[in-house]
């Protein structure tokens, strides 16, 4: 360590000196624009986090005195939870503001209710929001960390990050990994952050679906689409089913939800083709019987549940790192 | 004698050389086999990153000279700082890894150089939330003074004197590739 001549940060340089300015972000709005390193980063300080957890006091002062806002212009329930106990953990104030009880609805534009919260003195604002690029807009605009939780069908940096954590924890490795994505993923923010985390990090991924939700566009992102989710099961080392959205779906993309099973859910039968040790994976919330059966997730080859123990510790992790920056500028 | 290593940074003078640093860490070894007449309770706790070297290297000192092999293990420190936001860049966590029970247990935390004090202070608050020890000892390979807390050292390898803009570098073979040395520079 070098004892640094400003009295007030003598061991700022503690760990820097090997690995220098890994992390120099004050916002995480997509995995897109990370590199390899910052992800890795990511997930080394989230397994140091997780830790946390299992402490007789599950409280550290990291962010003491700091304050965040929990801004869910769209409906949420575990990520908005995640984020509002890894605040705690971490001994940050919480606000939440749902869009139905902002004024929003009064007719408010995002960048002005983004200002109002800074003028507040809020230190981080975590975005849900239904438009792609909400959360660079605001990112762009404030002073404070802005946290995307999810805008549109464009990222969902923090689920991505807790699936690849898990499959590292559990598996060891990213690289060489097979990683079937199956479902939704037209619509779906989950699956292209974890294709943009994974193929960074070395894995292959492969997406399953009906063609009118898995469109072969994807492929250029260097994935594979298939259709025949029975012949991709023995390759895969884990499947991550992605939920139904029945809210975001319109009809005419498949015809119900019980043919749905019959092509693309993950029944018993079905199961037995995957190797042993695979992982079966879902970001929740589970439609039991539809995208899986519902004994194979409780089964020990789901990881459903350390997923979301996952999210606690990535999302404390990225909280610090983000308002570390921040706090520095 | 190997001639002498080059400073990592130009003009910085040297201060402990690769014999020196060993025969700092072997006293502080005897003085902590001195005090504490049950050693299979002491715990060998480094303070990332340089004081986890320092753990280990008194760790096998300690074997050697009394047979009795203590738990090494690290504290991070980075998460129970006050001062995030006086940091360029947020400090790197690390995995804390602790005896299962402190109880009853002797830590003893070690770093490479003693400043304001407060990564000691740190380091005592992450301990507390894990458990209460039967008490904490400290270990520094080098003191420079100009403490901000009430905090002091039981083992000191090396007391400099120190002006305040002056830094202190240690290096390790084991963490920076460069041999074992300590150095004093300006600015």
């Amino acid at each position: 360590m070098e004892a640094a001549a400003v009295p007030a940060k003598p061991q700022a340089t503690t760990a820097t000196t090997k690995a220098p300015d890994i992390w120099t972000r004050k916002d995480l709005v997509g995995l897109q624009d990370l590199t390899a390193a910052e992800i890795n980063h990511v997930l080394d300080t989230a397994s140091a986090f997780k830790d946390v957890g299992a402490r007789e006091i599950k409280k550290v002062p990291a962010l003491r005195g700091q304050t965040l806002v929990n801004f869910f212009v769209e409906a949420s329930t575990r990520t908005r939870v995640s984020f509002e106990l890894a605040a705690h953990r971490l001994s940050a104030d919480v606000i939440n503001m749902m869009a139905s009880n902002s004024s929003l609805t009064k007719g408010e534009t995002l960048k002005d209710t983004a200002k109002n919260l800074q003028a507040l003195h809020a230190d981080i604002i975590v975005l849900r929001h239904s438009s792609a690029g909400a959360a660079q807009f605001l990112a762009e605009r404030l002073e404070a960390s802005v946290i995307n939780a999810g805008d549109g069908a464009h990222e969902h940096p923090t689920q991505a990050l807790l699936d690849t954590f898990t499959i590292r924890e559990k598996l060891g490795r990213i690289a060489g990994i097979h990683v079937v994505i199956v479902g939704d993923i037209l619509f779906s923010r989950v699956a292209r952050s974890n294709i943009h985390a994974l193929l960074k990090l070395g894995a292959r991924v492969t997406l399953v679906g009906p063609s009118t939700l898995v469109p072969r566009e994807f492929e250029p992102l260097g994935v594979k689409v298939t259709h025949d989710l029975d012949r991709v099961l023995p390759e895969a080392d884990v499947v991550n089913l992605l939920r139904i959205q029945h809210e975001r779906q319109r009809k005419e993309y498949f015809p119900s939800l019980g043919e749905y099973t019959q092509f693309f859910g993950l029944t018993k039968q079905r199961a037995e083709r995957l190797k042993p040790d695979a992982l079966i994976m879902h970001p929740g919330p589970i439609n039991r019987g539809v995208e899986i059966d519902s004994d194979l997730a409780d089964s020990d080859r789901s990881v459903i549940l350390d997923q979301v123990t996952n999210g606690l510790a990535v999302r404390m992790a990225v909280l610090y790192l983000c308002a570390g920056v921040r706090g520095a500028e | 004698m190997n001639p002498a290593p080059t400073p990592p940074i130009p003009g910085a003078a040297l201060v402990l050389d690769r014999a020196a640093i060993e025969r700092c860490l072997k006293r502080i070894t005897h003085e902590i086999i001195e005090r504490n007449p049950d050693l299979s309770k002491v715990a060998l706790i480094g303070i990332p990153s340089r004081g986890i070297e320092i753990a280990r290297r008194l760790a096998g000192y300690l074997k050697e000279f009394s047979g009795t092999e203590p738990f090494t293990g690290v504290v991070d420190v980075a998460m129970h700082r006050d001062d995030l936001h006086r940091h360029r860049l947020p400090p790197r966590v690390e995995r804390t890894i602790l005896p299962h029970d402190l109880e009853d247990v002797t830590i003893v935390l070690t770093d490479d150089v003693l400043f304001s004090g407060r990564t000691c202070r740190a380091a005592m608050d992450s301990i507390s939330s894990f458990g209460r020890p039967a008490r904490i000892q400290y270990a520094v390979l080098v003191d420079r003074g100009h403490r901000e807390l009430p905090i002091r050292a039981d083992y000191v390898g090396k007391n400099l004197p120190t002006a305040l803009g002056q830094r202190v570098h240690v290096r390790f073979e084991a963490t920076d590739g460069i041999e074992d040395s300590v150095w004093m520079s300006q600015t």
